[in-house]
């Protein structure tokens, strides 16, 4: 009796784990009535978790910009926080809905590994730092040098071409976690810390003596960093790349999180109209509430506001991340 | 009246088959068994219809495709040219490396220990008391951890190194020792070395049988030191000694050339094997206990020295206790040495379920290598222990 109750309850439970695998993800947020949102284990300013374990971050309000646009209300995420080796395995299995984890767009990732980019939420690009004392100015001063990265990253690829080109020797030291990183760096293990300079800029703030560290000038790579979504939902990746786009809109259009109450109800000009939903039917294309970048915007806030409240702490400059209007790479598609 | 109703009636009815124990048996079986096989077969096609959907590739190809990433420490030959099945077998060999190196130094810490604990010297058995509920009862991770940090904080940078003899260097990048560079001729040293070894099997067995039978003993460890060590030199001599030392050098950042004792394998088998060796210590411990006191009393009632007496009676009849349990531990810890990847000690899971799998996003193909390797590296240790346990077992005359 008691192996055909188990048996009965394993067959319901391969049932239900079938079924759960073949509908979309979008009516999985909306039955579930959360975004399931993979972040990192806490980078400050783009997903970090505070004392009372809230996160904040440019890549968390992406998560929240998403729920407000999809649910309607911007609290309605949960996080997972992945390592950068986790992270895909975590999104292909379906854990995840969106994947929001400061992570490099690249062709293999986009097309092999079965996922879609949905955009760009940070133009960065790999940088060194090594400590001042180490009288060293440029990255290619670095031959014999051991170097800290993290493990299952672009970085730990973009290193070996860029000695590799420079007839330079190296030591890897990779960790799997960027805590670890940070600590054997700190205790002198590696010469040289290599990430995303945005990555290499949140992280000295947790050295012993940020002071005494400096980050080169070289480059060497293109690092889009942006939020990632599974094959097979291309409602899901439609709703998060406009996310983005309507995040730039905004600061484009100069709508705040203050003010777009107001210039809903009084601003005539029809592109603010159709932005917030009173007009147009943008949202019944995407499959989403009228009010869906209304909500984005109201809820989470424009671009530039992110940027301000999450970057700008951490000594960035707005750089090739500013709006085309102002030299930068950050351009919506029109909303109409 | 024919007898054939009357039969017919006394012969018990054939029962329905539910009814019938056996047949039942067999009938549940047979269900179960189509059960474990249709969840396998779900489990398996669930995984491959997903797959199919997201247009993610599968299948073994990515394995001769080069890596383009660089790989600390090696046993075998890699660079950014190699491919992922390379960095396989630089991961497999790296775990085997730190596992064999962990599992000796266990075992020696381990029977020092449970030996130590049951000392008559108060003071040290309490020591070994302290040992090893201290490191068996702290996680195995925080203590890599503790180890890591521990030997690197301290330790001064390359240009400040310490210094032994000018050929050996001690800073946090590691300890750098001279490397000896074998030239033309070194072979024979090689032969050398493998024929004196035989050699002194050869005698071993040799002065067992002769004690055996005549009662006399021979010398025979002072003739196989003698042997090891004597007979490669004589090849060396006869050479001309092939062999140059290639001394490390600080050139910039970094010591170059000679051979580096990194600092994660340095705390991950320091580790590894203090936190097995507490667990040994407690297994060598009991077994000795288990040998019956009268033993003892026996062994010196005959005259044996205390020495012989464990070496010859306690040792062999212990050893039937602790090597089951001795295996698990072996067992764990070959599949604790996975927490390399936290320190940065290149590892299969680091390298290969780490950095490949990352980089190739082939999570199904890689999991299913790295699951069989230690499925294997477990079931070869198993054999072999379970093999050194039929030899040690009691043999009964």
């Amino acid at each position: 009796m008691k192996l055909i109750k188990t048996t009965a309850i394993a067959i319901a439970t391969a049932a239900t784990a079938s079924a759960a695998l073949a509908g979309p993800v979008m009516d999985k947020i909306i039955s579930q009535g959360h975004v399931q949102c993979g972040v990192s284990q806490g980078l400050p300013g783009f997903s970090n978790p505070d004392a009372n374990g809230d996160w904040s971050g440019i890549d968390v309000d992406l998560c929240r910009g998403v729920a407000a646009a999809i649910l309607g209300d911007a609290d309605a995420v949960k996080y997972s926080p992945l390592s950068a080796k986790e992270r895909f395995t975590a999104l292909q299995s379906g854990e995840i809905d969106v994947l929001s984890r400061n992570t490099t767009w690249t062709a293999t990732r986009d097309t092999a590994l079965g996922l879609n980019f949905a955009g760009v939420m940070f133009y960065d690009g790999q940088g060194f730092m090594v400590r001042k004392d180490l009288g060293v100015d440029s990255a290619l001063e670095l031959d014999g040098a051991s170097v800290c990265t993290n493990q299952g990253t672009t970085t730990e690829l973009n290193m070996a071409d860029f000695f590799r080109a420079n007839g330079m020797s190296y030591e890897p030291v990779v960790f799997e976690k960027a805590d670890e990183v940070v600590a054997a760096y700190d205790a002198g293990r590696c010469d040289v810390y290599t990430t995303d300079t945005s990555g290499l800029a949140a992280q000295r703030t947790k050295l012993a003596d940020p002071g005494a560290h400096k980050v080169l000038p070289e480059v060497i790579s293109k690092e889009p960093l942006g939020p990632v979504v599974a094959h097979g939902d291309d409602q899901l990746l439609d709703a998060v790349k406009w996310t983005i786009y309507a995040m730039l809109e905004a600061e484009e259009m100069g709508l705040t999180s203050k003010n777009i109450k107001n210039k809903a109800a009084v601003d005539t000009n029809p592109a603010v109209q159709r932005f917030v939903g009173n007009e147009g039917s943008l949202g019944e294309g995407l499959g989403l509430s009228a009010d869906w970048a209304y909500n984005i915007v109201s809820q989470v806030g424009n671009y530039a506001e992110l940027y301000e409240k999450n970057i700008t702490p951490i000594e960035l400059p707005r750089g090739v991340n500013s709006l085309w209007t102002q030299g930068g790479l950050m351009y919506a598609m029109p909303l109409r | 009246m024919s007898q054939a109703p009357h039969k017919m009636a006394q012969m018990p009815s054939k029962p329905p088959f539910w009814r019938d124990p056996d047949k039942r048996a067999m009938l549940f079986q047979a269900l179960a068994l189509g059960f474990v096989l249709y969840l396998g077969y779900s489990l398996v096609s669930n995984t491959m219809a997903n797959l199919e959907r997201q247009n993610i590739q599968t299948g073994f190809n990515f394995l001769s495709v080069s890596t383009g990433f660089s790989i600390a420490e090696s046993i075998i030959f890699y660079d950014e040219d190699s491919s992922y099945l390379d960095a396989f077998f630089v991961g497999l060999g790296n775990t085997i490396y730190v596992s064999i190196i962990g599992i000796v130094l266990a075992t020696v810490i381990g029977f020092l220990m449970g030996v130590a604990r049951l000392s008559n010297n108060f003071l040290l058995s309490r020591l070994a008391a302290v040992y090893v509920d201290t490191l068996r009862n702290l996680p195995l991770l925080l203590q890599i951890f503790f180890w890591y940090f521990a030997v690197l904080r301290p330790l001064p940078k390359p240009r400040n190194a310490v210094e032994f003899g000018e050929s050996v260097f001690l800073s946090n990048r590691g300890l750098v020792g001279p490397k000896p560079i074998w030239e033309d001729g070194a072979a024979l040293i090689g032969w050398a070395l493998v024929a004196a070894i035989l050699a002194a099997i050869g005698i071993g067995r040799w002065a067992k049988q002769r004690q055996a039978a005549t009662g006399q003993t021979f010398p025979i460890w002072r003739t196989a030191l003698a042997l090891v060590v004597l007979l490669p030199l004589a090849a060396a001599v006869i050479t001309g000694f092939p062999v140059s030392l290639e001394v490390p050098e600080l050139k910039g950042f970094n010591f170059r050339g000679g051979m580096t004792l990194t600092p994660e394998f340095a705390a991950l088998v320091l580790a590894l094997s203090t936190y097995t060796a507490a667990f040994i210590a407690e297994i060598v411990r009991s077994g000795i206990m288990a040998i019956n006191k009268g033993q003892t009393e026996a062994a010196y009632a005959l005259g044996l020295q205390p020495g012989i007496t464990m070496r010859l009676v306690i040792i062999p009849q212990a050893l039937r206790v602790i090597i089951p349990p001795l295996t698990s531990q072996y067992l764990n810890l070959t599949k604790n040495s996975s927490l390399a990847a936290a320190i940065a000690y290149p590892d299969l899971v680091a390298v290969f379920a780490g950095t490949a799998l990352n980089q190739t996003g082939q999570a199904v193909e890689i999991m299913s290598m790295t699951l069989a390797v230690y499925l294997f590296l477990s079931l070869a240790i198993s054999a072999f222990m379970n093999w050194y346990n039929a030899r040690m077992a009691l043999v009964e005359r």
